[in-house]
């Protein structure tokens, strides 16, 4: 699969009044990727992701999708993608079937493959059975597939979702992860969220998005390995000591966490088994030995929480 | 695809009793109104036999038939454009039409087109009743084409308007009052001209009911015609023009 460069958005800007709700904003997304944008409320990712669908125009700034230009030929570029805002534009007074027939239409879909492209898309989001019900009657997960349906429904190259997940149950949760992972094998996608397991579970990058800010941006496996650990955490029964444990091949420090537990800092490999074996001779009993991870979480607090600066090599892009 | 748009308009608006309530109410109270007038006329008959050149039929019946149903419609009209816009707007559904491959325009057109196309099968609802004079008696057909004529230049107008004040709000209720507010001080503003001969020809050229009228009396005439298609398209880019500045503004 060659990686084209699906979008490509250049210095965005945008102004609410006096205020900058999103400031010199650029990334690219290419095909098979899904881009998970992270941020705390009011951080401007619906703002950016208003302006990418071309719901709002940028002050400043270049937006590209598929190589066309939004500003210059909105028709098509609007074309290439498919949007599901934060709250979806759905019709309560028609039926699903009505509501993507209409969809269909405004997105120019030929005749002929209307109604194939809507059992498709009904089908790949689960809605079955609920062709002929209004849209009204339907709970709030099944009104949000039906959102989700609305966008992959011409598909096109570029999904942008908005909160995809929000009032669903779990089963329905997994069932959304699932399919979109199979849409970003190839479309490129865009999936805002706050909550931050969904981005490891379903996202190839991550960007976290503070005060109009792009603040971080890694694809998953940097953030994998920024993630992993270069620590232990070891618990015993009776009191450990950290001469001992300095003592064993490969560990650097040893932080006291109190009188049986201690974070170890290790380089390279990971020591387990020597301490393992230290804490068995010296007769500490185990208790506990895990490798302390990072979270995504802490990275996200880290940067948006308080005014803390980014920490190195975390600079904006 | 404004032709998407203007059908699903249609369908939106038959959805609601709404649009029911309105062709029922109208049909009644206009066949009311035609009864009275084919009252009048029965009555006025024998004398106007005597009279050369006296007004027929069509004069009598039709005209005033088709000038309270303009004054009526003007009522009825907001009520039926002040959701086209701020309902989509209250329920975010407007997003739907701005993320498709569809210009403002189109979106613009396609209500309007929707909302006027609505009013004609009112019309033509409405116009079987003159029509059914045919079976008595034969009507004057070039006035009662220039009236039926008029009346639909004078609704697209209206459609226009309402389009226009509904992209202006999320309120329904604020877009059918200022909707009706601003019909009825383009119907009636030639009130003032009476009595002020000066500004007379301005404010007389600024209603609907003058250009209308002359419609009513069989009179064709270009100016007539152009007032009504320059208000209707005035209306149309504004509300385009109101579409593309939220976009700017958010």
């Amino acid at each position: 699969m060659d990686t084209k460069i699906l979008i490509s958005v250049e210095q965005l800007h945008r102004h609410y009044g006096h205020i900058l709700a999103v400031e010199a904003i650029s990334f690219e997304l290419a095909q098979g990727e899904v881009l998970g944008f992270l941020g705390p409320n009011g951080a401007g990712k619906s703002t950016t992701m208003q302006m990418i669908t071309g719901n709002l125009a940028p002050s400043s700034g270049r937006v590209r999708i598929n190589g066309i230009d939004l500003l210059d030929e909105p028709k098509r570029a609007k074309a290439e993608i498919g949007y599901l805002p934060e709250q979806p534009p759905l019709y309560q007074d028609l039926t699903v079937d009505e509501y993507l027939y209409y969809c269909a239409r405004l997105h120019r879909v030929s005749k002929g493959r209307r109604s194939q492209a809507v059992k498709r898309a009904r089908d790949r989001c689960g809605l079955g059975g609920t062709g002929r019900r209004l849209i009204g009657n339907l709970s709030k997960g099944f009104q949000q597939r039906v959102g989700i349906a609305q966008a992959i429904l011409h598909s096109p190259p570029v999904v942008i979702l908005d909160e995809p997940t929000v009032g669903l149950d779990p089963n329905q949760i997994r069932d959304i992860r699932t399919l979109i992972r199979e849409l970003g094998e190839n479309h490129g996608i865009i999936l805002s969220t706050h909550i931050l397991p969904e981005v490891q579970a379903t996202c190839s990058r991550v960007q976290i998005i503070h005060r109009g800010k792009l603040v971080f941006s890694e694809t998953m496996q940097e953030l994998e390995q920024r993630l992993t650990s270069h620590a232990l955490v070891l618990e015993t029964r009776k009191p450990c000591s950290a001469q001992h444990l300095e003592a064993v091949p490969g560990i650097q420090r040893v932080e006291p966490l109190g009188e049986t537990r201690a974070r170890l800092q290790f380089e390279e490999d990971n020591p387990a088994d020597a301490v393992a074996a230290c804490v068995a001779s010296q007769g500490w009993g185990l208790v506990e030995l895990s490798l302390d991870r990072q979270t995504l979480e802490q990275v996200f607090v880290d940067l948006t929480c308080s005014d803390a600066p980014a920490p190195d090599g975390v600079a904006a892009v | 695809m404004i032709l998407t748009i203007a059908l699903r308009e249609i369908k939106n608006l038959f959805l609601s009793p709404l649009a029911w309530a309105i062709l029922a109410v109208m049909q009644l109270i206009v066949a009311y109104l035609f009864l009275i007038q084919l009252d009048e006329f029965t009555l006025l008959q024998p004398r106007l036999a005597g009279i050369e050149g006296a007004p027929g039929v069509t004069d009598i019946i039709v005209a005033p038939l088709l000038q309270t149903t303009g004054f009526l419609l003007l009522l009825i009209a907001p009520a039926i454009t002040m959701r086209v816009f701020s309902d989509e707007k209250r329920n975010r559904t407007l997003t739907l039409l701005l993320s498709a491959p569809i210009s403002m325009t189109e979106i613009v057109l396609g209500k309007f087109l929707g909302v006027t196309l609505f009013f004609l099968l009112l019309l033509a609802m409405l116009l079987a009743m003159p029509l059914s004079l045919y079976a008595g008696t034969t009507l004057d057909a070039g006035k009662l084409a220039s009236g039926v004529l008029g009346l639909a230049l004078v609704l697209s107008t209206f459609a226009a308007i309402g389009v226009f004040m509904s992209s202006l709000t999320e309120q329904p209720v604020v877009a059918f009052i200022s909707t009706l507010g601003l019909l009825i001080l383009l119907w009636i503003i030639d009130w003032s001209g009476t009595s002020q001969a000066q500004i007379s020809t301005l404010f007389q050229y600024l209603s609907i009911k003058t250009h209308f009228e002359s419609f009513l009396k069989g009179l064709f005439s270009t100016a007539d015609a152009g007032y009504f298609l320059l208000l209707t398209s005035t209306f149309l880019i504004l509300g385009i023009r109101r579409l593309d500045q939220q976009r700017l503004t958010g």
